[in-house]
């Protein structure tokens, strides 16, 4: 098992720059989403291929209480860029975080970047 | 000092009475006694047939003990009232109890009028009114085979059926010269005996039962007064109602000469404090056999005691339905008696539909109609009706089919707000509108707020025209869109994609959405590009449209991880794969439950574990369950001939056989399949997609049974089929109704919704009559032929495996996932017991 190692790398090289690679920007497929682990948090991470851009939030959902938001599917309600839970289906706004239908509920966003074909969190 | 009111019955109208009274302002003001002969407080006598098909006593319950006792009434169960002394206001009871009252209430009901044929009372002759009747029923029914319906009225046919779906060969016999002779006119009668017939129902009309004797092929011989005769082993008497006025007679209040208690239009008796209501009460020398008019007399009596004005006036006799699967309505003057009345008549013999319009003599008032096979006009026609509506120019429109310039419905909007919509619970058009108005926008929430269509549900489709007229009205708007993304039905969606060849869903949004797509209509896209073009679901273009179900081939569970549930086909498990099932459940700590279709679901596998875990099962022989996707389920089994005593056939084989046939076929909806070895059935095969039930001449096959939310009882297809038409047969049935059905639309509403119904499935089915079996069995074969597990698929492919990892940067686990032991086996813990620290468990590093 090698998570120690890797754990070890990341909190080095994100003490060094505050951004951090999470993996190839090839590993995203279009309209989907991944989890990364940044600093002992679990990101979600989406690229809209219709956009041309990524996302990234919280990948905890505190409506159904479980890191699942990566695994819903994005979508748009109105003019927000959302994804759907895959627990109960709340849409959560993926430029600000907010959950449309229970606003009192919002999640963390973190700046995202292509930096040399890798794909990097800012958190 | 409360007024004691005394319920003599608790009944559907005894109950609704005292739900009234309860109800009321002056509800403090009395004290409520009710007094049941039956072992069991009112229930729904109207949907009495939904017991055979699968709803439960319970289900039928109108109240129960626990909200009698928290409303404060008093009620006693298996005491019948058996005198009534209204000089010193008193009843005493069969147990010889006596109470005294203020006011007494008469709700008695009737009871089944069995004609005195000799030898009407042997064992197997059979009432149908009580759930005790049909518990009856259904015990002579098992010792069976050919069951008769004395009587050919409304509620005969509905036994008819009862006995059809019990599997009896099933005769009705009616004494008149038509059924329905009541509610029907001559041509509609004759159009509804053709539809009952050809579903198998015998009809014989104008017997006159003379006898009952022993028979010779069956239990009984019926010899009628014509000289011909019948044989069979169960009799069915329901030939009509009476009024129970039995304890009226014997205490002296005044009944007709025909029975029934008079009442007045307060529904008071010939005695003051003394009330009658429902199908014992006399008004204007007719008896009400209907639950409506039953319900007014309630809400008249308590209007009259709690000091109101409400009268009862006669009550439309209107009815809707749908007997033995054939649609019929009956509208006031249905026969035509009033004089100078004129008719309008449509027949279609081809598409068996019946339409007469009985209007007034100068043609501008409706005074009647009768509809069978098409009841689309019933709520239009009602309405004009009893609102006494002035007819449109041309009546003859309002039955015409749209093509001949007909299809007229008069609009909702010409009702007054007063018009009557729902019978059962006497909701207006104006309370419906201002439910609306008060921000109801569906058709569930308009039942909760207004009651409106949960009795016999004979008003939906008028109510929700009410509600989306009025959402109109209100500037809102009425859309069936799929979602905000495509302005077209999930079925117009399927059009665009096969006609115009489209091949993905960014396709499709180009040239006929707009946004970016969302979590409904993206995995419906997906579904429809799966079915027409038959991509794998999980390339690239597609994974992005999918639930996370479909992506990781697992139900994902509330705590984010996902349940396993390999394929146990039949139910039939080895020693040693059960061992291999609790090994790896220990291994990675699952907990397990045997699940309604006889497998084994293991729960709580983390996303990274799941490769592992299915590849120890299927090295074991295992193979997916196809749980997380629409597409066939289990076939459960009972043990059959091999080693029931009772087993005619060997329905764990054919389980299996049919379980491996069709594992992996992408359907509409999922499918859940049965096989029972006796029609001792159980394997429940009857609420199932495909039933199948053996018996001493071969399997009987059912189909389109359902449980679940919305229980359906299936229907007998075939019988005494072997074993290659059986499987011939359930072919072209799936093949046929993937082909058809609607995305989403369980089998049980593809039938419902097929036009021609069981009778044109039978034809397409067993008789090719559109020359298309070969083409529906070629197409399973190929679809058979091409079954993969994608389970082994996916494990032998590591570039599909990288995307079962909770991180992408990082092999760690999901840090939030906790667990505590319950019976020994764990469970996610809550948020409560997270808080609290209740010990939870170490998760196993694997």
């Amino acid at each position: 098992m090698n998570t120690m190692t890797a754990t070890a790398e990341l909190i080095r090289e994100s003490q060094s720059t505050t951004w951090t690679s999470v993996c190839e920007a090839s590993d995203l497929i279009p309209d989907t989403g991944v989890c990364a682990l940044v600093n002992k948090q679990q990101i979600a991470i989406f690229y809209s291929g219709r956009l041309n851009e990524y996302f990234a939030i919280g990948n905890y959902d505190p409506v159904g209480e479980a890191n699942v938001l990566s695994r819903g599917i994005l979508g748009s309600i109105g003019d927000h860029v959302v994804v759907a839970s895959p627990l109960y289906k709340q849409h959560f706004n993926l430029r600000t975080g907010e959950c449309l239908e229970k606003p009192e509920h919002a999640v963390p966003t973190y700046a995202v970047r292509i930096y040399d074909g890798r794909v990097q969190v800012h958190a | 000092m409360k007024q004691r009111i005394i319920v003599v019955g608790n009944g559907m109208v005894g109950h609704k009475f005292i739900d009234g009274l309860l109800n009321s302002n002056a509800a403090a003001d009395y004290e409520i006694v009710t007094f049941s002969e039956e072992p069991r407080l009112a229930y729904d006598r109207v949907k009495l047939s939904y017991y055979f098909a699968g709803s439960t006593v319970q289900d039928l319950m109108l109240t129960s003990e626990t909200e009698y006792q928290a409303r404060g009434v008093h009620y006693t169960l298996n005491d019948k009232v058996v005198s009534i002394d209204t000089a010193s206001n008193q009843v005493t009871t069969a147990s010889g109890r006596t109470e005294s009252y203020d006011k007494l209430v008469l709700a008695t009901g009737s009871y089944p009028f069995v004609p005195p044929v000799p030898g009407k009372d042997q064992p197997h002759c059979l009432v149908y009114r009580t759930i005790e009747d049909l518990e009856a029923i259904t015990a002579s029914a098992s010792v069976s085979k050919v069951g008769v319906v004395v009587g050919g009225g409304l509620l005969g046919l509905e036994a008819a059926n009862a006995l059809k779906n019990l599997g009896l060969q099933t005769h009705v016999v009616e004494f008149a010269p038509r059924l329905m002779a009541v509610q029907l006119d001559e041509g509609g009668g004759q159009l509804l005996r053709r539809k009952i017939e050809a579903l198998g129902v015998n009809v014989h009309t104008e017997k006159n039962t003379k006898e009952i004797v022993a028979g010779e092929t069956c239990r009984y011989r019926m010899n009628f007064a014509d000289g011909s005769f019948l044989e069979t082993d169960l009799i069915l008497f329901s030939a009509g109602i009476r009024p129970q006025d039995e304890l009226a007679r014997q205490c002296g209040l005044a009944v007709g000469e025909r029975g029934g208690i008079v009442i007045n239009n307060s529904c008071q008796t010939s005695v003051d404090n003394v009330y009658a209501i429902g199908e014992c009460a006399l008004w204007d020398n007719r008896i009400f056999g209907l639950v409506a008019p039953g319900y007014q007399m309630a809400k008249v009596a308590v209007a009259h005691i709690t000091g109101g004005t409400d009268q009862f006036t006669g009550a439309d006799m209107s009815t809707k339905l749908k007997l033995l699967g054939v649609d019929v309505a009956s509208i006031g003057d249905a026969q035509g008696r009033t004089p100078g009345s004129q008719s309008y008549v449509f027949s279609d013999g081809v598409a068996e539909v019946y339409k007469r319009l009985i209007v007034s003599a100068d043609g501008k008032k409706l005074l009647g109609a009768v509809l069978v096979g098409d009841v689309e006009a019933y709520g239009t026609l009602q309405q004009i009706c009893v609102n006494h509506m002035d007819l449109p120019d041309a009546p003859e429109q309002l039955i015409l089919p749209a093509v001949e310039g007909g299809g007229v419905t008069m609009g909702v909007d010409a009702l007054p707000d007063t018009a009557q919509i729902c019978s059962c619970y006497d909701v207006t058009k104006g309370a419906i509108c201002c439910s609306v108005q008060n921000g109801v926008t569906t058709l569930s929430g308009l039942k909760d707020a207004t009651k409106a269509s949960t009795g016999c549900g004979g008003c939906a489709a008028l109510v929700k025209q009410v509600m989306d007229s009025e959402l109109v009205k209100l500037g809102v708007e009425v859309s069936n869109n799929i979602c905000e993304h495509f302005a077209h039905t999930r079925q117009e969606l399927a059009d665009i994609v096969r006609v115009k060849k489209i091949r993905t869903f960014d396709e499709l949004l180009d040239q006929h959405g707009k946004g970016l797509g969302c979590e409904i209509c993206k995995p419906a896209v997906a579904s429809i590009l799966a079915s027409y073009w038959n991509e794998y679901v999980l390339k690239p273009e597609h994974m992005g449209l999918q639930d996370t179900n479909d992506i990781f081939l697992g139900n994902m569970q509330k705590d984010g991880t996902y349940s396993i549930v390999p394929r146990i086909a039949g139910g039939e498990i080895t020693p040693d794969k059960l061992i291999v099932l609790g090994e790896v459940a220990k291994e990675f700590n699952l907990y397990t439950k045997i699940t309604g279709g006889q497998r084994i679901d293991l729960f709580g596998a983390q996303l990274h574990q799941l490769p592992t875990i299915w590849k120890k099962l299927i090295d074991a022989g295992f193979e997916t369950g196809h749980a997380y996707g629409k597409s066939v389920r289990t076939v459960k089994s009972c043990v059959g001939s091999t080693w029931c005593r009772y087993g005619v056939l060997d329905s764990v084989g054919m389980a299996i056989a049919i379980e491996n046939r069709y594992k992996g076929l992408r359907a509409p909806h999922k499918l859940k399949f049965a096989v029972s070895g006796c029609t001792r059935e159980c394997a429940e095969a009857q609420s199932k997609d495909i039933g199948v039930i053996a018996t001493e001449n071969g399997w009987n096959l059912y189909v389109c049974g359902n449980g679940g939310m919305r229980p359906r009882h299936a229907d007998l297809f075939a019988t005494g089929l072997d074993d290659d038409t059986l499987i011939k047969y359930i072919d072209r049935v799936l093949m046929f109704y993937i082909r058809t059905a609607d995305r989403l639309q369980r089998t049980s509403v593809w039938l419902e919704n097929l036009e021609g119904g069981l009778a044109y499935l039978k034809k397409v089915v067993i008789e090719d009559k559109l020359g298309i079996a070969q083409d529906l069995e070629d197409e399973m074969t190929s679809n058979i032929a091409n079954y993969q597990c994608e389970w082994k698929t996916t494990i032998e492919d590591p570039q599909k495996l990288k995307r079962f990892s909770h991180f992408i940067n990082s092999a760690a686990r999901d840090d939030n996932l906790a667990y505590v032991i319950e019976r020994d086996q764990p469970r996610p813990a809550t948020s409560e017991e997270r808080a609290l620290k209740i010990p939870l468990i170490e998760l196993v590093e694997n």
